[in-house]
């Protein structure tokens, strides 16, 4: 039976009171707050935390694809799946897509995975969705967007924790919201006329459809996962279905994260499977130019997922404060930072190459005659020189503790002027690896103090992104 | 393996002021250094068979000796340029000795220098490492300031503890460089002063830190059997020690972020040349590698001048004060005469030879009956060391 096997979230640690921004512009506070990926996250970095989350404690070997869908992809041209499927240490024989510019492709995905499974071309594949989009300043959007991942992991097997049951969609030529090849901000037509006939004649023709289809009633939905721009919107919508929004909707999670996007509808499916019940049927729909819409059941095997995963609820109730809108504004890059001292050292198209397997796989070489680990990959053994005699061993989930650390202002930008740097130790066979720490208050780092691992855009330089591995405070 | 002791000698020196020269440039300071060095030793330039020459950041590796043997006009002679992170000054004292102590030489120049602010930025730059992702952000006292960390923590020392001890370092090298006319600074300083310093890299503290200075220094090498035909006061190399580690600190399995090998075996390697048994009681005078105060703390221990944990007690009773009984940086050290990386082996090396012919400038650093002395470097991400011991007396130790 095709369907979930296991999921995963990722929300930003930092959070922004929407009064904040208000005050900033003197104008209204839409209340509650937002996610706020930090200035070394994007939406590959995103994903590739919630791909890590949805992993935890299943076989990597045995995930057969990755999918990224993303609006917000860093790249225009250069696929992200595999840069996210390789920070999720994937072997190399699988099958990659990037799915973009609509705001259902988070959904897209999902149902291409469900697809994959069911003829048979896969027998798991792990769909992320990660989106990092932003309003206009001092526009609605500006406080309503929030920054996150979703991740889900589809596999066909005798025992999915959530069954595929059957699906709609529609497709429909609208200019609702959209952005230009060189916008950095949302653009969208009147309210009044894209909530109306955009949204709401749309999700309701779509969602009736695969009700009729299945032949159930709105009673028969355990939890409506209804995506919507605003919480107005999915409320109208719900009423118009019929749902009870009290007992049957799906929190739109926007007093606390905001609208992300294209891993919306997966980020609130996640949140509503961390509460579902074995016999729970859910119904998904997503919007942007059209409709996907699914219904899902529940199995016993939830259960097994649930203990092993951050999720929305673990990454919701970790969280600080961002003190300022001119940091937000800084985060996103709209504010340029005083860049702090340069790069001297850029990367090649070739060594990125080379030193992929610890760079991005943060792999370490575990030596077979001695036991000694290393970090980077030593060919050459440290402690007894056997050469080329190692079997790569992935330290990326490993826990680990601050072994010694400085507190360093010469290096950092004018934003985050204090860059931790961290001699880490982890907790298998004193390996060390050389970090600076992210996601912290500088002033909390003390010798011992447990950390784990981040992957993280480190900047940009030669005209590419150049991405590594950071720690932070675990979370 | 033959020891280096009284083989060569070192028969002239020369040092720049250190400081930001923004009048000179790299060339300028090599002429300063290398024609006091001529005139100290007696010689002219076209007496020089063979050059060995250090520097490190400018204008850019991958260019040899041309920036230097252009400004010294050193004709039809063999030019060798070496780098090795802030040992760079030792280098070509060590290269260079050997050179003489083959017999293929008999006048040898070696000299270190570096312009460091023409950079346009304090300091000697971020992420002058391997790889462009693993040091992207790794700088100079960010490095050092982890060995701080480690050491305050492992001897239970709270951070106010632990910077009160390197503290009292900065005043007494700050005191020491206030008499030398050619350091860098010249300003003394309070442990007050230098504990309400702002932070560069935590723990380290302004005053923590050493000068970022323009310099040069250089020594004229004969072997030691000619020596005295070129002056009364010859200085003779006793023993050269210099090691690497295998690996950078941050990444070495299981380091206590103590126990520098590369520290450790090059001043064994040199006390084994020269025959040194005890350097705390043996040695009159050290020049070490205080590019942090902390550095400096650690190397007390390192080179066995304190036992292991205990530099804190001897830093307490001025024993490594100008008056105390290991006078330690009585130029002012990295910390103020400063520290143009390519340079401070030889400058270290200068302050020794000065001091041991009873030559240094400004009477009441003079330290008496001086007749043992090491200079000592320690750089990289940390990763290497080096040393030099000189004597004034043929056979002693």
């Amino acid at each position: 039976m095709a369907g979930i096997i296991s999921y995963g979230a990722y929300i930003p640690l930092w959070r922004l009171s929407r009064d904040v921004i208000a005050e900033a512009w003197e104008s209204a506070s839409t209340g509650g707050e937002r996610s706020v990926a930090n200035n070394d996250e994007d939406t590959v970095t995103m994903a590739s935390e919630a791909a890590i989350d949805c992993l935890g404690g299943l076989k990597r070997e045995k995930v057969d694809g990755l999918y990224f869908a993303s609006t917000t992809s860093p790249y225009k041209e250069k696929e992200c799946s595999t840069l996210v499927a390789m920070a999720a240490d994937l072997r190399p024989e699988i099958i990659t897509a990037d799915f973009g510019n609509s705001l259902r492709a988070g959904t897209e995905a999902f149902r291409a995975a469900l697809d994959a499974v069911v003829s048979g071309s896969a027998g798991q594949v792990l769909v992320t969705a990660s989106d990092c989009r932003m309003g206009h300043p001092r526009s609605n959007y500006e406080q309503t967007f929030g920054d996150a991942a979703a991740a889900l992991l589809i596999g066909n097997t005798a025992k999915p924790a959530v069954i595929m049951e059957g699906s709609h969609s529609l497709s429909n030529e609208l200019y609702d919201v959209w952005r230009l090849d060189k916008d950095i901000y949302v653009q969208s037509w009147e309210d009044r006329f894209i909530i109306e006939h955009g949204y709401t004649e749309n999700m309701e023709r779509t969602i009736s459809g695969l009700l009729r289809k299945k032949a159930l009633s709105v009673k028969d939905i355990a939890k409506a996962v209804l995506y919507a721009p605003t919480s107005r919107a999915q409320q109208g919508l719900a009423r118009r279905l019929g749902f009870d929004i009290k007992t049957q909707l799906q929190d739109l999670l926007i007093s606390n994260v905001g609208i992300t996007g294209c891993a919306h509808a997966l980020l609130m499916l996640v949140a509503a499977l961390e509460e579902a019940k074995a016999g729970d049927k859910i119904l998904v729909a997503s919007y942007g130019s059209g409709c996907d819409a699914f219904l899902l059941s529940v199995t016993e095997e939830i259960a097994g997922v649930r203990g092993n995963r951050r999720g929305v609820k673990g990454y919701l109730d970790s969280k600080r404060p961002l003190s300022s809108y001119a940091r937000y504004l800084s985060y996103r890059g709209l504010l340029e930072p005083q860049p702090g001292e340069p790069f001297r050292l850029f990367p090649a198209a070739t060594t990125s190459w080379r030193e992929r397997n610890w760079a991005i796989r943060m792999h370490g070489s575990k030596c077979k005659n001695c036991g000694t680990v290393s970090f980077p990959i030593e060919r050459v053994c440290y402690s007894c020189r056997s050469k080329d005699n190692f079997e790569e061993v992935r330290l990326s989930d490993r826990k680990a503790k601050v072994f010694t650390f400085t507190l360093d202002n010469l290096a950092g930008r004018s934003d985050d002027p204090t860059i931790p740097q961290i001699g880490v130790e982890f907790d298998y066979q004193n390996t060390r690896a050389y970090l600076s720490m992210t996601d912290c208050d500088p002033r909390e780092v003390r010798v011992d103090m447990p950390v784990e691992m981040t992957f993280r855009k480190l900047y940009e330089g030669a005209g590419m992104y150049n991405y590594f591995w950071k720690c932070r405070p675990v979370r | 393996m033959e020891s280096i002791k009284d083989k060569v000698a070192i028969i002239g020196m020369g040092c720049t002021k250190f400081g930001e020269r923004w009048d000179a440039g790299l060339d300028d300071l090599a002429i300063e250094a290398a024609y006091e060095a001529y005139s100290d030793a007696g010689i002219d330039p076209q007496d020089i068979q063979a050059c060995w020459y250090g520097t490190v950041t400018q204008p850019v590796v991958g260019i040899g000796c041309t920036h230097l043997a252009g400004p010294l006009k050193l004709h039809g002679i063999p030019m060798t340029r070496v780098e090795n992170w802030c040992t760079t000054g030792h280098e070509a004292l060590r290269n260079a000795c050997f050179g003489v102590a083959c017999g293929m030489y008999d006048l040898v120049l070696a000299l270190g220098v570096e312009k460091l602010k023409d950079t346009g930025f304090p300091g000697l730059g971020t992420g002058r490492g391997m790889s462009p992702v693993l040091e992207a952000r790794r700088t100079a006292p960010g490095s050092f300031g982890m060995i701080a960390t480690r050491y305050f923590h492992t001897y239970g020392l709270s951070p106010e503890e632990g910077k009160r001890i390197i503290g009292k370092i900065a005043v007494k090298n700050h005191y020491n460089g206030s008499l030398c006319p050619k350091a860098h600074f010249h300003n003394r300083v309070t442990l007050e002063q230098v504990m309400s310093a702002p932070i560069i890299a935590w723990p380290l503290g302004l005053f923590d830190c050493c000068g970022n200075s323009d310099g040069a220094a250089a020594a004229i090498l004969a072997p030691a059997s000619r020596a005295k035909e070129c002056r009364d006061d010859p200085i003779y190399i006793k023993g050269l020690g210099a090691a690497h580690s295998a690996l950078l600190p941050q990444n070495r399995p299981a380091f206590d972020w103590l126990h520098f090998e590369e520290v450790i075996n090059s001043s064994r390697q040199a006390y084994a040349q020269a025959g040194i048994k005890n350097p705390r009681e043996q040695i009159d005078i050290a020049e070490v590698h205080d590019c942090f105060t902390s550095t400096e703390l650690l190397l007390y221990e390192l080179l066995g001048f304190s036992p292991e944990g205990k530099s804190k007690e001897d830093v307490d009773s001025g024993f490594f004060e100008l008056s105390g009984g290991l006078p330690v940086n009585s130029d002012g050290g990295l910390k103020c005469f400063g520290h143009p990386v390519g340079a401070s082996g030889l400058r270290m090396t200068y302050e020794v030879y000065k001091q041991l012919q009873g030559k240094a400038q400004s009477p009441e650093r003079q330290l008496k009956d001086a007749k043992l002395g090491i200079s000592q470097t320690f750089g990289g991400p940390p990763q290497v060391a080096a040393v030099a011991l000189l004597g004034k007396e043929l056979g002693y130790p």
